[in-house]
């Protein structure tokens, strides 16, 4: 019998996949931040309206490490990344396996501005070259990256305004199909100041609580990472966490225990940002992939 | 009934009472909103395509059709020529029914034939066949990393990667659902 020939063709991704793991951990230890190893499977997740886990014996497999990640930063560890394998059911498309990579990184005494600064050295340390050329788009990698708040790329690229598109309800469908096909072209892309609504575990914008501190990073239009100043009032946090379970629960999602040891210990966390960026549609931008099935070795159709 | 997380490339509903196949499919989800489930749909009775954006919650009905055990025949210039191995009926899809399936259909081929209301309208290939390659460049000496690939034309006229130590004259099998490359077999 012949060797299986659709896998033994990824070897060359494989081999850049690994370099790429590699100098991502480079980066992290030359900056002072600590890798660590949270648990897999846990009691909960954080309550996500649109993101389900893969239940796990009587407990969950993440869909984010970052609740331990937090609640490491809490009892005072400064600078913190992990590279793990995170679960999201039914989540499989061109962009999407229900089981990929993350880096998540978290740094205490700084908001999200200064993750955008981060992204930018991190990119520039993987691509010697300052650019990347991928599906035929050439990306321009040299600082500062284009910062567009989300009511200015609906104004630019959407049909509908972003007042009117959340009055709707349809601010996913317009963002996914009319403005993220836009975002990050001709250099990256952060997409900044989400409305106060889709916050997650951002806090809201000092001086501005209509919006959050939260962005997305996007290149090529490929959305790559999403990142927060991370709100550490455990008041608010636990009534977010309760409006989203009850969001949960009304769309008949199976309960999930609130994260009571989490939401003790924020009090406890100084000022944070925090951020978690997809490994493997990093290698898809950095090896010219089109679909995420190029850049793992096994997909689960083929398991 | 069929949920969101039914819809893949193949799948066939009922849309308005006629019966659709999902020709593209793709999932994306923004950041960390909902779901969106992207389909391009052939209508196929009539054969017309277009687009369609589910969001999750949505549900499908599914196309109620008739398989029938049927074998490639031959061509001509209706189309594409079956056989009913029971009542001996002949059944003719047209090219644009087939797709790319047209390059996997071999004389005498067993295959499954959609019937909708006496009408021919979809096909079912077996999972492999195996097709001859009539045209490839030359393997290079000295290119013997495993990964390594090239393009290759089978004798269907069918295009495809295969990997450099298939030969022109090699025959090879083919994943009909995916267009890929599995094996080389031998005759």
């Amino acid at each position: 019998m012949e060797p299986n020939w659709q896998l033994a063709r990824k070897k060359p991704i494989l081999e850049k996949r690994a370099r790429i793991v590699q100098a991502v951990r480079v980066f992290f230890v030359a900056r002072n931040y600590l890798e660590v190893e949270t648990p897999h499977r846990i009691p909960g997740n954080a309550p996500e309206p649109h993101i389900d886990a893969v239940p796990a014996d009587d407990w969950y497999l993440h869909t984010s490490p970052e609740l331990a990640m937090k609640r490491l930063v809490a009892a005072g560890y400064e600078r913190l990344f992990q590279i793990c394998r995170v679960w999201r059911r039914g989540e499989r498309g061109s962009r999407h396996v229900p089981e990929f990579t993350l880096l998540e990184w978290y740094r205490s005494q700084v908001d999200y501005t200064a993750l955008m600064g981060e992204c930018e050295e991190l990119l520039r340390a993987l691509v010697p070259d300052g650019s990347l050329t991928w599906r035929g788009h050439r990306i321009a990698l040299a600082p500062p990256w284009e910062r567009l708040t989300v009511a200015e790329a609906f104004a630019r690229y959407a049909s509908v305004g972003l007042e009117e598109s959340l009055a709707a309800g349809n601010f996913d469908e317009i963002l996914a199909l009319e403005v993220e096909p836009h975002l990050g072209r001709r250099k990256p892309t952060f997409l900044t100041e989400y409305p106060a609504a889709l916050a997650a575990l951002a806090r809201k914008k000092p001086g501005n609580p209509q919006v959050a501190e939260r962005f997305e990073l996007y290149i090529a239009g490929l959305e790559l990472a999403n990142a927060f100043s991370e709100l550490t009032d455990p008041e608010e946090q636990r009534e977010r966490f309760s409006r989203d379970e009850a969001e949960r629960r009304s769309t008949g999602k199976a309960p999930y225990p609130l994260p009571e040891k989490f939401l003790r210990e924020l009090a406890t966390m100084p000022q944070t940002a925090g951020i978690a960026l997809g490994v493997d549609r990093m290698v898809m931008l950095l090896t010219d992939a089109e679909t995420i099935d190029e850049v793992v070795a096994f997909i689960p159709e083929e398991l | 009934m069929y949920t969101c997380a039914d819809l893949k490339k193949g799948l066939k509903l009922m849309i308005d009472g006629e019966p659709h196949v999902i020709v593209q499919f793709d999932f994306t989800k923004p950041g960390k909103g909902q779901a969106l489930y992207k389909c391009k749909l052939r209508n196929m009775i009539t054969g017309s395509l277009f687009d369609r954006t589910y969001r999750s919650g949505e549900s499908f009905e599914p196309a109620a059709l008739e398989d029938c055990d049927m074998q490639y025949l031959y061509q001509d210039e209706s189309g594409y020529v079956f056989m009913d191995n029971r009542s001996f009926e002949q059944v003719t899809l047209t090219e644009e029914t087939l797709g790319d399936d047209k390059y996997f259909l071999k004389d005498n081929m067993e295959v499954k034939i959609l019937m909708f209301n006496g009408r021919g309208i979809g096909i079912t290939l077996p999972n492999f066949v195996n097709l001859k390659v009539t045209q490839s460049e030359p393997w290079l000496k000295g290119d013997t990393a495993a990964g390594n690939n090239k393009p290759a034309t089978v004798e269907s006229g069918y295009a495809l990667q295969v990997p450099s130590f298939v030969e022109e004259g090699d025959l090879i099998q083919i994943d009909t659902r995916t267009g890929q490359y599995v094996t080389r077999v031998k005759e």
